[in-house]
């Protein structure tokens, strides 16, 4: 029987190691794997890129992932904070890489890299600052530019309820990038509230199929095993 | 009289039709749903994955999965649905949305949009999805003071600070008046200060096509 449940945060985060591509899903704290983040911290990796919507921003696990300067790189539509100026001062001083983009192309970057498409012509960013180095073609008389897929070498997403074979559904807006970045990493790590037994969700609603999911936790069964990792 | 920012919201409001699927940017242009006519029914798109977006969740009920653009806990209204955010812009970028009401630092004769950024070396460029509703909205509104504190008019020949999208503005509700933009012509539909247009035309520096009912 398939089941893709692993039983702890540490466990579910084992493979990531420095210099890995990581997209974090969450707009504002929904959707934010927290018990994942945090895990990601106690494994004191660095030189990491992240795909995220915010830099840093949204709940305080991501804004220390940030803080403690594992981040080299971040790909994201929105990394100014109303409630931090982490990521402000590393930027400032230098100490990390900034790839913006508009929050549509971002979405669409992913969904593209998870789809095997090999980029896009978007009339998003025509004729912006954002457009500067990338090819632009004018069809049927509106300006687009060419935007390439992006993918990842994990993906650590948050839903509301998995089945062992990772099948999920989402909860409210905390569904927002979980779904695309789910298929775009080589390896998909989701946090839930809780899986149920197979044959539970029903087939109909299902958000997430789970071709596209390698592991699952739930804090439910697992407490954080914060403090004890060693 | 000029319009106060609760005036210029409603009097938005009052020009978005019954069955309009909107989006509405933080800041004045959030107002815009408290004086949407309750006759007409109006739905409300929040770019973070849900259309049917009820009003500001009251204190002690907010939900933790349900929050707006603004970062604002809000409700869900009956007929509300969630979706994840590359259909959420896929909405937008494929002209689902009927209209968006966004801010402006500028906006140009020919309807280009500045409201991301301004050139300060110390500012942090953050877009989120303002370039993709500029591009993707069939109707851009754009909600702002005419002139800035300085008193320089923020309608202007070309955008100074960098550009959101071009050519997307369709119409401008500002203190002092209505403008639409269409063809490279600046229309004014609407006057609310007691001033001449040709005087509003010499302020702004720019040519005025008198559009009034």
């Amino acid at each position: 029987m398939i089941d893709k449940e692993v039983t702890s945060f540490d466990e579910a985060v084992a493979d990531i190691s420095s210099g890995a591509v990581i997209m974090i899903s969450g707009f504002g704290p929904p959707g934010q794997p927290i018990g994942l983040i945090e895990a990601l911290i106690r494994k004191n990796i660095g030189d990491l890129t992240i795909i995220n919507n915010n830099a840093g921003a949204g709940g305080e696990a991501i804004k220390h992932l940030f803080a403690l300067e594992r981040v080299r790189k971040v790909i994201c539509s929105f990394p100014r904070a109303l409630d931090s100026t982490v990521f402000d001062d590393l930027y400032l001083a230098g100490k990390i890489e900034l790839e913006l983009v508009p929050q549509g192309t971002l979405a669409e970057r992913i969904r593209a890299g998870g789809a095997g498409i090999a980029g896009f012509f978007t009339q998003t960013g025509y004729g912006t600052e954002l457009a500067n180095g990338k090819e632009s073609r004018i069809i049927d008389g509106k300006g687009f530019i060419l935007e390439q897929p992006l993918v990842a070498d994990f993906a650590i997403i948050r839903a509301y309820k998995s089945d062992p074979h990772g099948n999920l559904i989402y909860r409210k807006t905390g569904r927002n990038f979980g779904p695309v970045m789910a298929t775009a990493a080589s390896c998909t790590i989701v946090e839930v509230d809780e899986i149920l037994p197979l044959g539970t969700l029903d087939p109909e609603v299902i958000i997430t199929p789970g071709i596209y999911v390698d592991k699952v936790v739930t804090s439910q069964m697992n407490p954080i095993t914060q403090g004890d990792s060693t | 009289m000029r319009l106060t920012r609760d005036q210029i919201a409603s009097r938005v409001a009052l020009d978005i039709p019954h069955g309009s699927y909107v989006n509405l940017g933080i800041g004045v242009p959030t107002l815009v749903a408290d004086f949407l006519p309750s006759d007409r029914e109006i739905i409300l798109h929040s770019e973070n994955g849900l259309l049917g977006m009820g009003g500001k969740a009251a204190e002690g009920s907010q939900d933790p999965d349900l929050l707006n653009a603004g970062k604002i806990y809000v409700t869900e209204k009956p007929g509300a649905s969630y979706f994840h955010h590359a259909d959420s812009f896929a909405m937008m970028r494929g002209g689902h949305i009927d209209f968006c009401v966004m801010g402006a630092f500028q906006v140009s004769r020919n309807g280009d949009l500045a409201n991301w950024r301004t050139s300060a070396s110390d500012s942090i460029p953050s877009v989120g999805g303002a370039m993709d509703l500029a591009a993707g909205a069939r109707q851009v509104y754009v909600v702002m003071e005419l002139f800035t504190k300085k008193g320089e008019s923020k309608i202007v020949e070309n955008c100074t600070y960098p550009l959101t999208g071009t050519g997307c503005v369709d119409r401008v509700y500002s203190d002092y008046a209505i403008f639409e933009f269409s063809g490279g012509e600046i229309k004014v539909l609407e006057i609310f200060e007691p001033i001449e247009i040709e005087e509003l035309a010499t302020l702004l520096n720019l040519k005025l096509v008198d559009s009034r009912k």
